[in-house]
């Protein structure tokens, strides 16, 4: 576990931050579309160092984070440099998993403050291969094809619902190894 | 700067904001409530602007200030200083060239592209301040989607005086959900929000407020069908490059109603005056006169 | 002649600066002020510097109303912009009035109470009439001392309340206390954001506000149940302590305004209380302050909401004057941009009105 701690977190954190944060930022405003984060970032395990990178970017003490039980293993690492305490996700503005949860247990925010809703930023196998789905909304030009391994089989109609809270509902960002891709909530999601 | 963390904010206040824009982005049109810092120029000056570029800027990117479209006028000059000062980033006028274009008041003429980020400075994030001016009413209406108001306002203004008489900061229905404020952007401005390939961040400090387009987004000004939208300019060609699609300021020469029209936004006149384009009142670039000079 | 674009913003803005610096200083031939003069004989300055700029720091104060040449409203500004920039290392334990070391306090509700009346550093009972003796660098002989020291004073609230007549102090709210400079305002704001808002708002602001209410506007039947003055400790508890150590004091101005309260069908009739706390001797904001509290406690005592002091969303966000004096004072940067386009409007609503007119005219 110590072993895990010792491991550092960002190099130079003023300059590494906005570089993920611009990955993030990039990804959410063209869903879909891969980006790099993490890469020169020896990210505790399990976590990937594009998950690793984002936890980082985003979240500090301000922040209630909760973390699945996959992730356990990094939980020292995580409370360490993010200075922050975990709580249970059904409180959680940011939820790192290995396993995605059901986004309707999730905060969605509300009518009036739709943003006071939770990010989950769900680490699957691999981005750019594996299963293939249709993506269209606002960031999109046309409809695209993001293909993701990992996510569960009846993923597109639990995002279905979430899409039909909007502007309630959960944003995930997917992290593989050192790449992401983003779901904001505004998103269409079907099986291609 | 010495005694300053990069980009002037702190690390932490530079995390709640980019929270705050993630959020916006992900519910296009939508102000979300942010902890606005008190930073060293004066509210309404562009605080909110500076704070979300303070945010999103880096060593790789290429800033361009503008205000009324101009790169030169004091305070984008002196917003450009604060970030070559506290961020030490690459400056540049050219629209083209810069991955972050910070702007009070206009949109550049050259089209934007993918991957380029535009931040407006915002001095009233509320679209329909100034016919509800509670905050808690309108967050309700945005709630709700209930924009009855502002339609009344617009149908009444037609009733009155024949047509809309909103002609700077006129409203625009973002991805068909939320009516939003352009910030006070000229309506003819209004149409290179719609679909634009750039990321559009609005930022109003003092108001603490921060909002979103996302890339190739619908942006809808607000109109009736036998009352379609129309984007003002003044009927002119510039007087220095001889555009006649640009925007126009209107510069007083004398006091007898003497008056030259040139291009609000600088870059794209000194560009196309460069191309060899001259107007009636310019002299081509070279000569005499040609060059711009200061004489303040 | 062609027109030539006006550029050089850049040495404009330097030659500006430096011209500002110049008038800074004034004549030469007069010696230079310094911070400490300033800390030392403008105190009153500087107290509402610190309020305003929520920063308790009097050499900082005082160099900002230097640097500002006496503008408060700019200096306040300038400490807000520092003061947003330090690191927060820990959170004070709540500061404790009532073992405040006294220098003034009175009651205007009871001609004598316990520790007694103590008008102190105080122009209450000055005439105003200029004193030209100070234009004048003469000495100044010491107050004299009191011949035995002023010990702890309760508050006059905590001498009424065993009778019921006041309304008990509200139970702390469960976690910590909002703050304003962090998290942006959202309604309905609990009691400590808006006393937070108050304290750090403009004194002129919240002094026409308070006295709105004296005049009918919302009024509240105000005494001055207690203003006191003094230095007050501060106290942290650092986590490898676990026990509070003192770091340090701090001038404070409190006021406790007692208000006639009619009463519900639940709550039998008793005095309220409006609250008013400030950094430094600063007496008028205090007060002012607790009027405009108890005003915006209209909607809680289920009082009619009719007068601006009792508006919280309009007190709230009307009481700050460094964004107030932004915005307003915005309106000296260009506008050519939407002044051209309304100019097109009004012309085309012109020609429109013209149109016809010419008709009938003919
Ligand atoms: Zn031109």
């Amino acid at each position: 576990m110590s072993a895990t701690i010792d491991l550092p977190g960002f190099a130079d954190p003023a300059r590494d931050a906005q570089r993920a944060f611009r990955a993030v930022l990039a990804a959410m405003a063209e869903p879909g579309s891969l980006r790099m984060a993490g890469d020169d970032l020896i990210a505790p395990a399990p976590l990937a160092p594009a998950t690793a990178a984002v936890l980082l970017t985003l979240v500090d003490g301000d922040m209630s984070l909760a973390m699945d039980a996959a992730t356990y293993p990094a939980h020292p690492w995580v409370i360490f440099h993010c200075g922050t305490t975990l709580t249970e996700p059904a409180k959680a503005r940011f939820i790192v998993a290995l396993d995605c949860p059901d986004l309707s247990t999730l905060p969605s925010g509300s009518d009036e403050a739709p943003e006071e809703s939770s990010t989950l930023i769900l680490q699957v196998r691999a981005l750019g291969s594996g299963t293939p789905y249709c993506l269209s909304g606002p960031g999109l030009r046309s409809p695209m094809i993001l293909r993701a391994d990992g996510l569960p089989a009846d993923f597109a109609a639990h995002w279905a619902a979430n899409h039909a809270l909007f502007p309630r509902g959960i944003d995930i960002i997917l992290c593989a190894g050192a790449t992401l891709v983003a779901l904001p909530r505004s998103m269409t999601v079907e099986n291609a | 700067m010495k005694g300053y963390n990069f980009a002037y904010l702190d690390e932490q206040t530079k995390r709640m904001i980019r929270r705050a824009i993630l959020k916006a982005v992900a519910i296009p049109g939508h102000q979300i409530p942010f902890g606005s810092r008190e930073i060293p120029l004066p509210y309404g000056w562009g605080t909110g602007g500076i704070q979300v570029t303070a945010a999103i800027l880096g060593a790789d990117d290429r800033l361009k200030v503008i205000d009324q479209g101009a790169d030169d006028t004091t305070n984008a000059v002196s917003i450009r200083r604060f970030f070559a000062r506290t961020a030490d980033v690459a400056t540049t006028t050219k629209t083209a060239d810069a991955t972050v274009i910070q702007t009070r008041h206009r949109i550049p003429e050259t089209a934007l592209r993918d991957g380029q980020i535009i931040v407006y400075q915002v001095p009233q994030p509320e679209p329909m301040y100034r016919l509800e001016p509670s905050r808690v009413e309108t967050r309700r209406m945005h709630a709700l989607a209930d924009y009855g108001l502002m339609h009344v306002k617009l149908y009444e203004d037609i009733a009155r005086l024949g047509h809309i008489g909103i002609s700077y900061d006129y409203p625009v229905m973002v991805n068909a959900r939320y009516l939003m404020a352009p910030s006070p952007i000229p309506a003819f401005d209004n149409p290179k929000m719609h679909m634009m390939p750039a990321l559009q961040l609005f930022g109003a400090g003092r108001e603490k407020r921060i909002y979103a387009v996302p890339p190739y987004t619908e942006v809808r000004s607000l109109d009736f069908v036998d009352h379609p939208f129309h984007p003002a300019r003044a009927p002119h060609a510039c007087g220095l490059c001889g555009a006649g699609d640009s925007y126009l300021d209107e510069v007083l020469t004398d006091d007898r109603g003497g008056r030259l029209f040139v291009c609000s936004d600088t870059d794209y006149c000194e560009t196309r005056r460069a191309d060899g384009q001259v107007g009636a009142e310019g002299v081509p670039v070279g000569m005499p006169g040609g060059a711009v000079e200061a004489t303040q | 002649m062609a027109y030539v674009a006006v550029k050089g913003g850049e040495r404009a803005i330097d030659n500006a600066h430096a011209w500002l610096a110049e008038t800074r200083r004034g004549n030469p031939d007069v010696p230079e002020i310094g911070v400490a003069q300033i800390a030392e004989q403008i105190g009153r300055a500087v107290d509402r510097v610190m309020g305003e700029g929520s920063l308790f720091d009097r050499e900082l104060a005082a160099l900002a109303i230097k640097q500002s040449q006496g503008d408060l409203i700019e200096a306040a500004f300038l400490l807000r912009a520092y003061r947003t920039t330090l690191p927060r290392f820990i959170h004070s334990e709540p500061v404790d009035t009532a073992g405040m070391a006294i220098r003034r306090r009175i009651s205007a509700t009871f001609k004598d109470l316990p520790g007694g009346q103590i008008l102190g550093p105080t122009y209450d009972y000055t005439h105003r009439l200029l004193d030209f003796a100070l234009a004048s660098e003469a000495t100044v002989a010491a107050a004299p001392e009191a011949s035995h020291p002023v010990g702890e004073m309760a508050h006059v609230h905590s001498l009424l309340r065993h009778e019921g007549l006041l309304e008990n102090d509200e139970p702390a709210a469960a976690g910590e206390p909002g703050d304003l400079t962090r998290q942006p305002l959202s309604f309905p704001a609990p009691r400590d954001v808006r006393l937070q808002a108050l304290a750090r708002g403009d004194e002129g602001f919240l002094l026409a506000l308070g006295y709105s209410t004296q005049r009918g506007w919302g009024g509240t039947h105000p005494f001055a149940g207690e203003i006191r003055m003094g230095e007050a400790v501060v106290e942290i508890i650092p986590p490898e302590l676990g026990f509070p150590i003192d770091i340090g004091d701090i001038t404070l101005t409190e006021c406790q305004m007692i208000n006639q309260f009619k009463g519900s069908k639940t709550v039998p009739a008793q005095f309220t209380r409006g609250y008013g706390l400030v950094f430094g001797h600063s007496e008028r904001k205090a007060m002012a302050m607790a009027l405009v509290d108890r005003a915006m406690r209209a909607e809680e005592l289920g009082e009619d909401v009719t007068a601006p002091a009792q508006n919280i969303e309009f007190v709230l966000y009307h009481s700050d004057n460094v964004e107030g004096t932004g915005f307003t004072e915005h309106l000296k940067l260009p506008h050519y941009v939407d002044f051209q386009s309304e100019l097109e409007t009004v012309r085309r609503m012109r020609r429109d009105m013209a149109a016809p007119m010419a008709e009938v005219a003919q």
